[in-house]
């Protein structure tokens, strides 16, 4: 609802920036990925997909961390408002999560030899993506509307806490089977390029993860007013 | 206080009462336990140091999806008969409604153990009846208990209906279920080494216990 308030100008103007800001960003973070950071002397090319693939799970946690947010606030005072930014930024989050996991498998194939290993960051991430998965499927699955938000809120809390006590007991459990083939994924000490190329990622993504946020929101603002125009013809 | 303590009682009372007559539950959660573990049995082909390593896992998969479908049923039934709504209208605090649905889902899974657990150490030959087990047990079930109970109410009030419960409920449980396994684990085989199992299931215990205490309202109102 709020958004609807400022409608027209105001909203497409700040989409448009955010917008031409996430394009010129992007073309900018592949030049700084591709050409002026240095070829990672042991890893080679294959290290360049890490700065995409922390940049990735850096917007997932933001994501999950605003759906957490949002969540307790629409239970303490429901509103439409709250629980579509919360859905918004959970099907950002999933999607920059699959972004992480994906990634990941191509970098640890050369490195690790395996596209996946049961590494705790790994089983974690995977859980994290399940989780919010069924997040999303929540709503669909309930059919009170309303109802469907509260339990999605509900969710979104539980989920949100229950992540790093997963991550802590996976990692606990796999200290008593160490796994050899696990290196940490970066070195002890990354060139000053490399730590900016890191940071600028992530800047640049946390845009992205704002524009497409923003889309997701004006494409419910649309279907909603659809549906209103749908039922006032009846 | 004490009235709280009426309350809860009353709720425990009401679903031991529904359980004797029908016992439909404990049936259904017993067979199937067991036929778990025969099916785990003839497709895993268990036999000696396999047990060893695997049997503490088989045990606890074979009591999360066997309370999962006792748990999944106890809110359905009472949402058909319209058990819940009329819980609801009730001059019950909510907080006293959780606790009492609690204590019933945990007596219905412990009276399911005092079965599944005897049955285990026969067929597998792995000593879980000692007293470190069963503590683990006892600590292990609250915790599947707890999200279970919330998850089931949630599930109950959807169209998918006990479908919904494994999607909650299992990532969710993922700390509890590796923390009573490795805790039976290290007791079966005496190994002391490790991370303190038992304290971090009852740590996790008290969080899910939180979570669940505060958000139940929201799972069952209206």
């Amino acid at each position: 609802m709020a958004l609807s308030k400022n409608a027209g100008g105001a909203r497409r103007w700040v989409d448009d920036v955010l917008g031409v800001a996430t394009l010129i960003g992007m073309v900018v973070a592949l030049w700084l990925i591709f050409i002026y950071t240095p070829v990672e002397l042991v890893q080679g090319a294959v290290q360049k997909v890490f700065y995409i693939h922390l940049a990735s799970i850096w917007n997932a946690y933001l994501s999950f961390f605003i759906v957490f947010v949002a969540s307790i606030l629409y239970l303490r005072r429901p509103s439409a408002a709250k629980d579509r930014l919360a859905r918004a930024w959970a099907e950002i989050g999933v999607v920059f999560t699959t972004i992480t996991l994906i990634s990941g498998a191509i970098w640890g194939k050369p490195i690790w030899g395996t596209y996946w290993s049961w590494d705790p960051r790994l089983t974690t991430t995977l859980l994290l993506w399940i989780i919010y998965v069924v997040y999303l499927m929540l709503r669909g699955f309930v059919g009170d509307p309303e109802r469907g938000r509260r339990y999605a809120a509900i969710v979104g809390i539980i989920g949100f806490i229950d992540v790093p006590i997963v991550h802590m007991s996976v990692r606990w459990w796999r200290t008593l089977h160490p796994d050899p083939i696990v290196a940490r994924a970066e070195g002890p000490d990354l060139p000053m390029s490399m730590w900016y190329t890191v940071l600028y990622c992530i800047v640049v993504f946390t845009v992205l993860a704002l524009f497409l946020v923003r889309q997701r929101l004006h494409i419910d603002e649309l279907r909603e007013t659809l549906l209103d125009l749908r039922m006032t013809a009846r | 206080m004490k009235l709280t303590l009426q309350q809860v009682l009353a709720i425990v009372q009401k679903d031991l009462t529904v359980e004797m007559r029908a016992r439909d539950l404990l049936v259904l959660m017993l067979t199937f336990a067991v036929l778990s573990l025969v099916i785990f049995y003839l497709a895993l082909d268990l036999w000696g140091p396999v047990v060893q390593r695997v049997g503490p896992g088989l045990l606890w998969l074979t009591i999360t999806f066997a309370a999962m479908l006792g748990m999944g049923r106890t809110f359905v039934r009472e949402y058909e008969r319209g058990t819940l709504a009329g819980l609801l209208l009730a001059p019950i605090d909510r907080g006293a409604l959780f606790i009492g649905k609690l204590v019933a889902n945990l007596l219905f899974l412990f009276t399911m153990e005092a079965v599944t657990l005897p049955m285990f150490a026969l067929l597998f030959g792995l000593p879980v009846l000692r007293p470190s087990v069963l503590l683990i047990t006892a600590l292990g079930t609250l915790g599947l208990a707890i999200l279970g109970t919330i998850f089931s109410a949630m599930a109950a009030h959807s169209r998918a209906r006990e479908a919904l419960l494994p999607l909650l409920l299992l990532p969710t449980t993922v700390p509890i279920i590796i923390g009573a396994v490795q805790a039976t684990s290290n007791a079966i085989s005496g190994a002391a080494d490790g991370p303190p199992w038992l304290g971090l299931l009852i740590a996790f215990d008290v969080i899910f216990l939180t979570l669940a205490y505060l958000l139940f309202e929201y799972a069952i109102e209206g």
